[in-house]
């Protein structure tokens, strides 16, 4: 569980977020969702001290996270980047890296480092392509290797910026099963997401963010069919009850 | 996973890195025997077996020929080794020590020191450090603090190279009595080295490439950018200064004793990384040896080629590196194009 208390932080001078308050719940996909400019990836990046905040809290299982060292952060939270770099370099090598908090200088990896790649792998389905090059992949199949390496860091939290971006359908849909899957492990999923059918399909929990506050919070059906989504996008959403379940699309 | 795929490319890295150990092997050989007074193997053999002697192929072995072998390979594994480490850090593969403006910092300070008499091969080092260092850190916070592109970061680079090899040269013609005023320093060479020059460079060479090679595994997790290294738990501007700062040594170090050699810390690492990929824990091992027998190749062609004149080293690197600049630049092009 990730609560956020009164969070404010600036990028270059500029406060971003005025006061966030919100919480992720362990075992669920929680999503950050508004729009542009509104403060989701400042927050993202806020719980991974990758921004700093100039005041409020934020807490993993009761613990502040500016009390844990790099070390310790990367043990508890992993991170999908929204843009990563193409190395030039193996997938399993990649995958290896997901290992660094655990290692101490000079950094030789264990057996149990080994079998905890050799299951990330497994499990995002790249066993076959461990040995190829990064740049041999196509999109999808690289955001399953940075995936797998997220996994090997073993982590209670998951945070993805964006992480369907540029896929393909298929592979969108592939990415947000697997997510569920990891939500049903125990592990706190939280992701940045736009498209409202698939935060409608996948998503547990919303945090609807505007202009660095909260705007609503709740579950993923309540927070859509609220008036909170018309301000903050100024779209509106329509809801559609199909065989399979209740779809959503936009009108403008 | 396939363990035979993998055990086979294991393998191949290893067989790699020994040939580069031969071929570092065969060159400095070649060096010590070849030149106007050939050494046979016998005569290498026995001279190395009696130490310094009084015989002319002794002398020559000794005092001329080891000096200046040891001097080509400690630079050229320096220079290759720092720019692994420096295009790793600023994910830039067309940057390098003489490219980004490291050797000159050093080169000016080499001439400071040598136009106000301090002559100590310490104090020459660790000058040659501070100045390859202040260029690096200062070529590095300008373009952090422009968000500059790799090619602008590369041009800031050739804009600092200038402006501190006009002091230099400044410096060269305001006090022609300084021991670098001459040509081998300004293009980098290896006429003038000596042990007592080489000892401290030596060292911190040495020392450099051993602490570098055992901080692989942050050297690649900082290459995959700055978030994701920071998500690893890796504390990125510490590990990234102290790289830079680890380069700065490999190359002043260099500058100390083998003057400005330009592009061995361009043309190596890539030449590398064909071979033997870019994971660091194969690649620095690699590139150390690799460059340490490309510049010793180098210096005995630039002894051999227009004999009896001789060329300096540096001369020769500049033929070849100056049109491989200009290659990387058109791949560039044709990627970006792509």
């Amino acid at each position: 569980m990730i609560r956020v208390h009164d969070l404010h932080a600036s990028y270059e001078g500029e406060e971003i977020l005025h006061g966030i308050d919100a919480s992720f719940p362990e075992g669920k996909i929680s999503v950050l969702m508004g729009p542009n400019g509104c403060g989701k990836s400042t927050t993202l990046r806020s719980m991974l001290r990758l921004v700093p905040h100039s005041s409020g809290t934020i807490e993993l299982n009761g613990t502040p996270l500016s009390a844990l060292s790099p070390q310790e952060l990367a043990k508890n939270i992993a991170y999908l980047p929204q843009s990563r770099s193409v190395p030039d370099i193996a997938v399993k090598t990649l995958v290896m890296h997901g290992r660094f908090p655990y290692l101490s200088y000079p950094r030789r990896y264990r057996p149990e480092d080994h079998e905890k790649v050799r299951e990330s792998l497994e499990w995002v389905g790249l066993t076959d392509l461990a040995d190829r090059k990064m740049e041999q992949l196509s999109g999808g199949q690289r955001q399953k290797a940075y995936l797998a390496m997220a996994l090997a860091q073993d982590t209670d939290v998951i945070l993805m910026d964006e992480p369907t971006t540029f896929l393909d359908i298929r592979n969108q849909f592939e990415l947000l099963d697997r997510s569920k899957q990891l939500a049903k492990q125990g592990k706190t999923v939280i992701m940045i997401l736009h498209d409202f059918e698939a935060v409608l399909r996948y998503a547990d929990h919303v945090v609807l963010l505007h202009n660095g506050h909260v705007l609503q919070e709740g579950g993923a059906e309540e927070v859509l069919r609220s008036g909170s989504v018309r301000e903050a996008f100024q779209v509106t959403p329509v809801f559609h009850q199909g065989e399979d379940g209740l779809h959503c699309y936009v009108r403008q | 996973m396939n363990s035979s795929n993998r055990s086979s490319t294991a393998n191949r890295s290893i067989t790699l890195i020994a040939a580069a150990a031969a071929f570092m092997l065969a060159a400095a050989v070649l060096n010590i025997c070849l030149g106007a007074s050939r050494i046979s193997l016998v005569q290498l053999w026995e001279a190395l077996l009696s130490g310094p002697g009084t015989s002319a192929a002794s002398r020559i072995l000794w005092y001329v020929r080891l000096p200046r072998t040891a001097a080509c390979l400690l630079a050229g594994s320096g220079l290759a080794v720092s720019g692994t480490v420096i295009q790793k850090v600023l994910a830039n593969n067309l940057a390098s020590p003489g490219i980004i403006g490291v050797n000159a910092g050093a080169g000016l300070a080499v001439a400071v020191c040598s136009g106000l008499g301090m002559y100590s091969a310490w104090v020459i080092a660790g000058a040659s450090f501070l100045g390859a260092m202040i260029a690096t850190f200062v070529v590095v916070i300008v373009a952090r603090k422009s968000n500059a592109s790799r090619t602008t970061v590369v041009l800031g680079g050739v804009a600092v190279t200038a402006c501190l090899n006009a002091v230099t040269e400044t410096i060269i013609v305001l006090i022609p009595d300084a021991a670098l005023a001459n040509v081998d320093f300004r293009v980098g060479g290896f006429s003038a080295v000596n042990h007592a020059r080489l000892l401290p460079a030596a060292i911190l060479i040495l020392a450099s490439i051993i602490l570098v090679c055992t901080l692989t595994n942050e050297l690649d997790v900082l290459s995959l950018g700055d978030d994701t290294a920071h998500s690893l738990g890796l504390r990125v501007g510490r590990m990234r200064n102290g790289f830079l700062t680890l380069a700065a040594l490999l190359a002043g170090a260099t500058v100390s004793f083998a003057g400005i050699l330009g592009f061995v810390g361009l043309i190596v690492p890539h030449i590398a990384r064909r071979f033997i990929g870019n994971e660091s824990g194969k690649l620095l091992p690699f590139c150390a040896l690799l460059g340490a027998g490309f510049v010793t190749i180098c210096d005995l062609a630039a002894r051999l080629v227009f004999a009896p004149y001789e060329v300096s080293t540096g001369i020769l690197l500049n033929f070849l590196g100056g049109p491989f600049f200009v290659w990387l630049l058109l791949k560039r092009k044709d990627k970006h194009t792509k």
